[in-house]
């Protein structure tokens, strides 16, 4: 057992850090003013630096990475709030594309996302939240509403869940048989309502029910939120405790006050506990004995302790912050906001709560290790 | 102890709740929670000057100029009865803040100047308070007054100046005096925004709206009749100000609003979160008893305050109110799940309410930052009520 990254994984997150410097609140603002909501170039390089890639086979044209690469991606996107959609595309929409593609839709697509050419989004969701929203007509075509889809409109492929079944549609096909209308989301990147009518669609797979992987793939992308989230939290709380060393108020300074101290120690033992499951998930992800059952359950845990430290870290970084923390021009607020969204993506902590419930009696004590 | 109210009190319920919700336009009571720009600025006028006319906009001030002879439970159920119908309040500049301060402190000639333009909205006024550098702790602002013939020359910088944007005039808080404890050396003037020498700069909230100022004050000139009542007495009048000021801020009926709205949400299913399940159920119920606890903590205060000073539990009022505030906006988010990402969504598939949904919750973070920060209520429980 061991918690630690290797030194190759330390290379590629320095790596990556190192390509996302300089992205602060203020970088972010601008970026996130336009459409797509996110930096196409910082896009681009990722893709060169191989991180689009990293989770598919290396015979499509992926790196051949494994969890804990991807984790490693997710947390330094976190820790400087980057919009870019790298847990949206690369983990799930890519990610279902993997894992539910034949060789020839694997071929084709995966070396396309991975050298940043093509952007794919997944459209699960529909708008009133009951439902699949989108029907498959019998010549095959799709009619129905997705809702909000991020990267909705900015995505050249959209993998659609409809009847249980998954289908690759074309952006532009979208646009000819239906429509996209983008807009902005509570943290500041984008989403659109996704209208298909009687639009072209290709069965990803064999066609057949792709309920069972879609769950799957899901909680791999819950696993890598976790990293994102992680590190979102890590940079709050180290933003917090500086402001409350340098920000004097009653000609001291903040950290003069042990009301304040404490409650960042309360973040503290939030994050650092948000750690060592998000950590733990990963682990389980990567091991090769773990079942898809014992990988669902391994995200529901992560992301139910996500929501709740997400929300106790992010509202306590605002508040210690004083009103500074409630604008765009200083990052703690850009922090809370992501985390607000990452909570409400693939189901909260109370859907969590709900999912873990239902196999309460299945087991005495949780045991951690396999 | 008795429960009901008097057939009179029973009455002033009705009178209210038929004038609130017939009277003013039901346009003006479904606004969008975060709109701007003009329409904003017209229906807050508009409203504002419908309750004016009926008496009902300054019901706190002294009666000579406009304010009504109530109890203060009548006062309470003003308050209550206005929110549950969702009209959009007097503007707290004017009617909790400056108002009675000049009211109470200004010469006959600024009430006479100011008072009826300030309850109609001729005026609308804006708080120049904190400083950069002085938040909590307000009395180190360093925005500076000096005396030059018959003028206060003003310069320095206010900031958080809130709906700056739509501003006549603004009540700043000055140092006159920089040798005296810090307390001591401070006046309350008043400052046309367009004079020369005054420039606003918008700060962009994290909901994405922009209802904050900075206001910058560069050798502005105003004549000495600007002043509120005597030099270097503004931290009274600020005292007087702020205890106004937390009263009217912890907005019980709002939030039973609001909470109520969740509740029938929640209750049609029609979201990523049903009353179906036991969990959202047991959040709503909860929050709906501590909601009661503090309404009736409300009303016991209201209740047995005769002599017009704030009651000690008066600060529980803003603690608890501003928490119950956010948690109600919180529960909003989660029960519309993932359509609460959709905040820009219009005319789509998305309800507007759940597209407002996020934006609120961020926004009303601001609700235990403003005010006296819920730190600094925790402060005035500790201090000041039980002495510690
Ligand atoms: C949306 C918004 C609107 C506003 N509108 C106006 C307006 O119209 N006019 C105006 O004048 N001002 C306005 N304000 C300013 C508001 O009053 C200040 O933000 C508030 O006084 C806190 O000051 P600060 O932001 O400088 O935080 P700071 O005072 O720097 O406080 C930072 C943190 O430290 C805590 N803290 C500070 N001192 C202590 C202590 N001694 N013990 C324990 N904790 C402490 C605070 O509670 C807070 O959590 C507004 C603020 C916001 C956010």
């Amino acid at each position: 057992m061991d918690f630690l990254l290797d030194d190759e994984q330390q290379a590629l997150a320095d790596a990556v850090r190192g390509l996302l410097k300089g992205y602060d609140a203020e970088k972010r603002r601008t970026v996130t003013e336009d459409d797509p909501g996110f930096d196409e170039e910082m896009w681009k390089k990722l893709a060169d630096m191989g991180v689009l890639g990293l989770p598919y086979p290396e015979d499509v044209g992926g790196s051949g990475a494994g969890p804990v690469e991807v984790a490693v991606v997710a947390e330094e996107l976190g820790k400087v709030t980057a919009p870019e959609p790298f847990v949206e595309a690369v983990v799930f929409a890519g990610g279902l594309i993997a894992a539910c593609g034949t060789a020839e839709q694997k071929q084709e697509h995966l070396a396309a996302i991975s050298d940043g050419s093509v952007l794919p989004a997944v459209a699960w969701h529909a708008p009133d939240g009951s439902g699949e929203g989108v029907t498959v007509n019998d010549d095959g075509t799709l009619s129905g509403t997705k809702e909000p889809v991020l990267n909705g409109a900015r995505a050249d492929l959209l993998v659609v869940l409809a009847g249980g079944r998954l289908f690759l549609v074309s952006g532009a096909d979208v646009d000819s048989h239906g429509s996209r209308t983008s807009y902005r989301t509570v943290d500041g990147l984008r989403a659109a309502e996704v209208v298909f009518d009687q639009t072209p669609a290709t069965p990803l797979g064999d066609g057949s029910d792709m309920s069972e992987s879609f769950r799957t793939i899901a909680a791999i992308a819950r696993i890598a939120y976790g990293h994102e989230a992680l590190g979102l939290m890590d940079t709050a709380l180290r933003l917090t405790t500086s402001y409350l060393t340098t920000r004097k108020q009653f000609g001291v300074t903040l950290n003069t006050f042990q009301a304040l101290t404490f409650r960042a120690a309360d973040m503290y033992t939030s994050l650092e506990l948000t750690r060592s499951i998000v950590t733990w998930a990963t682990m389980v992800l990567a091991d090769s004995s773990s079942t898809p059952a014992k990988v669902r359950e391994a995200a529901f845990r992560s992301k139910l302790q996500v929501s709740k430290a997400g929300r106790h870290i992010g509202q306590e970084a605002i508040q210690l912050h004083g009103g500074i923390g409630m604008t765009m021009e200083y990052a703690v607020g850009h922090i809370t906001a992501r985390l607000t969204a990452i909570d409400h993506t693939l189901g909260d902590g109370r859907d969590m709560v709900a999912a873990l419930s239902t196999s309460l009696t299945d087991h005495g004590v949780v045991e951690p290790l396999p | 102890m008795k429960l009901s109210l008097t057939e009179e009190e029973q009455a002033f319920r009705e009178e209210m709740r038929t004038f609130f919700t017939t009277k003013i336009p039901k346009e003006l009571r479904e606004r969008g929670a975060t709109e701007e720009g003009e329409s904003f600025k017209d229906a807050v006028v508009t409203t504002q000057r419908i309750l004016n006319e009926a008496g009902y906009a300054v019901p706190n001030w002294p009666t000579e100029w406009g304010g009504q002879d109530w109890t203060p439970l009548q006062k309470h159920i003003w308050h209550e009865e206005m929110q549950l119908a969702n009209v959009i309040p007097p503007l707290a500049f004017n009617a909790n803040m400056i108002g009675p301060v000049i009211a109470n402190f200004g010469s006959e000639e600024m009430k006479e100047k100011f008072l009826a333009k300030t309850a109609n909205m001729d005026i609308w006024w804006c708080q120049g308070f904190s400083e950069p550098n002085a938040g909590s702790d307000l009395a180190s602002l360093t925005t500076k007054a000096v005396k030059d013939g018959d003028d206060w020359v003003i310069n320095g910088q206010k900031t958080w100046t809130t709906l700056g944007q739509y501003a006549d005039w603004i009540f700043c808080l000055c140092r006159t005096d920089p040798e005296v404890k810090k307390q001591a050396g401070i006046s309350m003037i008043l400052i046309p925004m367009d004079a020369e020498g005054v420039t606003l700069r918008p700060i962009q909230l994290i909901d994405g709206g922009h209802e904050v100022n900075e206001v910058f004050f560069e050798d502005v000139r105003v004549p000495a009749e600007n002043l509120v009542g005597e030099e270097n007495q503004g931290w009274t009048y600020a005292k007087f100000l702020l205890g106004n000021e937390r009263v009217g801020v912890a907005p019980v009926g709002a939030t039973k609003r609001n909470l109520a709205l969740v509740k029938e949400t929640a209750a049609a299913g029609s979201s990523d979160g049903g009353i179906d399940d036991p969990l959202l159920a047991a959040r709503i119920v909860e929050l709906e008893n501590e909601l009661l606890a503090l309404e009736l903590t409300a009303l016991r205060v209201v209740a047995n305050s005769t002599d017009g000073k704030p009651h000690p539990a008066s600060s529980v009022l803003k603690l608890k109110g501003t928490e119950l505030q956010q948690a109600v906006s919180e529960l909003a988010v989660d029960v519309y799940g993932t359509s609460s990402l959709a905040s820009g969504a219009r005319d789509t598939g998305v309800p507007l309410a759940a597209a407002l949904a996020g934006p609120t919750y961020l926004n009303l973070r601001k609700a235990s930052i403003y005010g006296g920060s819920n730190e600094v209520q925790r402060q005035i429980i500790a201090g000041t009520i039980l002495g510690l």
